[in-house]
């Protein structure tokens, strides 16, 4: 009885220390990642656009500009086809979210990809998380112009 | 009830017991005391409080380390080829090892030096000496890469630098051994040194925003042995104090003949005089032949330039630049403390360690208080310029840093400790081993007006049993002391690369905010970069082949590539399209009598690779980069010399733009 006593007591000791330990671990990964898991899932996804408002008409000066970006930056993985290279093509991307999400997606990747449900589904088909090509918010808004003409906005 | 708590008691102490026995350190570890493990822990995750820039000796290059944790973070390849990182290999980095004497893969890189302003670490950029073939380079510490390299002509055995005066307005380089200057006649007995055999010290200038260095005037000297060097601060800001042994100016068998007399010198050198003369048009032009390269971080490349003349100074025709003080015997370090008033001289030979006053060498030279003349240059009475001596330190005094509350820490190579004594009244405080014969000591700060005493770092000669045997060859050791008490207290062990002479740390706080990420793929003007794959191409000049080549998770474009023939010029121009932190993409091809590529985000490098055999040659990316990294490869074709197979390049049918030349025009290797 004495023995069993003892041993219960040593073990709840080891059993504090090992909770400690976890604990300090947690505290110290929240403080290192950015990510908090979302409540419920907005259709604009995570970052600082919401609800962004787009003019019916294209900006065809937008539109060329968000072109050579996505020369240069999205189109080693990005077809302009319904076509899946690396990532998805882009034809109906625009039908497909909104213009925040994209926006979002494409300046903050990392998050995105973290906790954004809708991300999380296109990496699961992809596998390649997305590179975060460090687009400035006037890219991520020319290349959605230039999205909105690859799906036939005039 | 009683029993059980008997018992408790008894298990608690056995369990104390236990852990105490498991922390008593057991050999020569016998210094570590208790807490020292909590002192030098950094927790997974958690960030070292200071940056440790630690020469490699003879490696050439200059490694990395966190403060306490000894973390080794980065090696910086400066002086010698690294052909993990392509550093000497690619083409664009093969200019800057380019020296006077062509192409050098090597070098021995003794003491590092950061930038300073107002007498303070300012992070901006980090110096390393290159002792064999005399240069000085600058590491941008923006991207911890080597910057630019200097050849320093008339020079042999560059040991005395690259220390930098309070504003970084120089970085000096100066001789160990005198040599016959590069544009007189060399080929002269090796015995008439004192005729024919000179010293140098280099003045160079660094630009205040670019940082670019050029040699501003060079003093000719007597022939002797220039050791260590350190700057005046505050009050004596404008002067340099250099080490020197040989004034026997011995020619053979130095460690007998050049440990004759009872004192050698410090020399001080009055930078303010000089260039008052050189405004007065005193200086000459000497022909000279060196080399300056500069990288230049918008074309991702290295610039060689020769350069013909280089501006001196006769030290001792001009009376008043240069000064001599009596210091025994053949010193070695040559500190300046945080006030810039006491200069510390280490006689290596010595049994004392004699401190000079800056404001009593002052008052000596304006009496003209001499002891007569040394080759020509005024030697100041050694008691004249003494603010006094440190009596029995130890053994073997090498090296002193200071800390900010009046203190010296000194290295004894002999006697293998660390010896802490006040600057103002001279006694010894405490003394701590290290293991074993350390050679440079570094504090945080430790050679500036703003020292942080915190630690200080012990890089030793000697490393025998500290760690587990690795054959006759054995890393080599720093060591770490908490110095914040009274009592100096041995914390960390850690093993380095190369040899570690000098070091210095700067507090993270000055560096880390300005560590870039990425290069900005729209900055980069390299001539051949592809900015996107609908720029990827092959191109063929007569026998030279540039392969325009992107690389992004995880695909190289184009990565089918026909029409190349034996001895071909094939440069793979690499261009790694990503713009995210920590995404490099490597690169090598089968066979290459070559290094691979190491491309940074937004960054173009070049790989030469002349095929010698007709085949199927694979190139794939060698650093590790996403789920489908063993995917991102290639196939070179390599056929016979005047075959008529075309050039075609390709990548998949699913190339990103349809239209390219020679897309989809292979069929035979294309997926349909």
């Amino acid at each position: 009885m004495k023995k069993l006593l003892l041993l219960a007591a040593f073990s709840a000791l080891l059993f504090a220390c090992g909770g400690a330990q976890q604990e300090d671990q947690q505290s110290e990964n929240s403080e290192t990642t950015d990510s908090k898991p979302e409540a419920a899932a907005s259709p604009d996804g995570v970052g600082k656009f919401k609800d962004v408002q787009i003019p019916a008409t294209l900006d065809a000066a937008m539109a060329e500009k968000g072109k050579s970006v996505y020369e240069v930056k999205c189109s080693s993985c990005h077809k302009l086809t319904d076509e899946r290279l690396v990532g998805p093509g882009w034809k109906d991307v625009t039908k497909r979210n909104t213009a925040a999400w994209i926006m979002n997606f494409t300046t903050n990747v990392d998050e995105m990809l973290n906790t954004d449900p809708k991300a999380q589904a296109q990496l699961e088909i992809c596998l390649v998380r997305m590179p975060n090509q460090n687009l400035s918010d006037d890219d991520a808004r020319h290349v959605y112009e230039f999205m909105r003409q690859n799906d036939g906005i005039k | 009830m009683n029993n059980l708590s008997k018992l408790g008691i008894g298990l608690l102490v056995c369990f104390a017991a236990f852990s105490f026995n498991a922390c008593k350190p057991k050999n020569t570890g016998s210094a570590v005391s208790g807490d020292a493990a909590a002192k030098a822990f950094v927790a997974p995750g958690k960030y070292d409080e200071f940056y440790n820039f630690v020469s490699g000796g003879f490696s050439g290059q200059l490694s990395v380390y966190g403060l306490p944790s000894g973390r080794l973070f980065r090696v910086i390849p400066v002086f010698s080829v690294d052909p993990e990182k392509g550093w000497g290999y690619s083409e664009e980095t093969k200019a800057m090892l380019t020296t006077s004497h062509g192409f050098v893969p090597w070098d021995d890189l003794h003491h590092t030096e950061l930038s300073q302003t107002n007498g303070e670490i300012d992070g901006r950029w980090v110096f390393g000496n290159a002792n064999n073939t005399p240069r000085i380079a600058r590491i941008d510490l923006k991207t911890f890469r080597t910057a630019e390299i200097i050849e320093i002509p008339n020079s042999a055995g560059n040991h005395s630098s690259p220390f930098i005066t309070e504003n970084t307005e120089y970085v000096i380089a100066g001789t160990r051994f005198s040599v016959p200057l590069d544009n007189s006649n060399g080929d002269v007995p090796i015995s008439s040194y004192k005729q024919n055999f000179k010293g140098t010290v280099s003045f160079i200038s660094v630009d205040k925003t670019s940082g670019k260095m050029d040699i501003a005037f060079q003093l000719i000297l007597p022939g002797v042995n220039f050791d260590l060097s350190h700057a005046g601060k505050g009050p004596s800001h404008g002067w340099f104090f250099f080490s020197c042994y040989n004034s026997e100016q011995a020619n053979t068998l130095l460690e007998v003949n050049a440990s004759q007399r009872d004192k050698d010198f410090i020399m001080a050198v009055n930078w303010k005089k000089a260039e008052e003369y050189l405004k007065a048009g005193k200086g000459v032009k000497q022909k000279a032949s060196y080399s300056r390269n500069t990288w230049d971080e918008s074309t991702h490349s290295g610039k060689h330039e020769m350069l013909t003349e280089v501006m001196t100074l006769d030290a001792v025709a001009l009376k008043d630049i240069v000064y001599m003080i009596p210091c025994p015997k053949s010193p070695h370090g040559c500190d300046v403390d945080p006030t810039g008033e006491y200069i510390v001289g280490s006689g290596k030979l010595a049994a004392l360690i004699p401190v000079f006053s800056f404001s009593k060498m002052q008052k000596a030279i304006a009496a003209k208080d001499f002891e007569g003349e040394y080759d020509g240059i005024p030697v100041i009475k050694y008691e004249s310029a003494l603010h006094g001596e440190v009596q029995k330190p130890g053994l073997g005094p090498l090296h002193t840093e200071f800390d900010e509350r009046g203190n010296a820490y000194t290295s004894f190579f002999v006697s293998s400790e660390i010896v802490k004594w006040n600057v103002k009244d001279l006694k010894v405080l405490d003394r701590v081993p290290t293991y074993y014969s350390i050679g440079h000591l570094s504090v945080p700060g430790g050679d500036t007006r703003k020292p942080n005493g915190k630690y200080v770092v012990a890089y030793n000669k000697i490393t025998k049993d500290r760690y587990l045997p690795t054959g006759p060859e054995l890393a080599q050791a720093a060591q770490i002391y908490d110095i914040s008490g009274d009592k100096m207290q041995l914390i960390n062990d850690f093993p380095t690369i190369g040899e570690p002479h000098y070091a210095q740390s700067a507090h993270a706080d000055v560096i880390r905010p300005n560590s870039i990420k990425i290069f900005k793929i729209e900055e980069n003007k390299h001539p051949y970069a592809a900015k996107g794959e609908k720029e990827s191409k092959v191109v063929r000049e007569g026998n030279k082949v540039h392969i325009y080549l992107t690389a992004i998770r995880s695909h190289f474009s184009p990565d089918n590539i026909e029409g190349i023939y034996v001895g071909d010029e094939v440069y793979f121009h690499v261009t790694n399209l990503e713009q995210d932190w920590d995404v490099p993409h490597g690169f090598a091809v089968k066979g290459a009598k070559n290094a691979e590529l190491l491309i940074m985000p937004g960054e173009t490098q070049t790989l030469k690779w002349v095929p010698e055999k007709v085949g199927i040659w694979p190139i794939y990316c060698t650093d590790f980069c996403s789920a489908l990294h063993q995917e991102m490869q290639g196939y070179v074709r390599v056929s016979p010399k005047g075959s008529n197979v075309p050039l075609t390049f390709s990548l998949g049918k699913n190339s990103s733009d349809p239209k390219a030349p020679g897309n989809n025009s292979n069929s035979d290797s294309t997926k349909k």
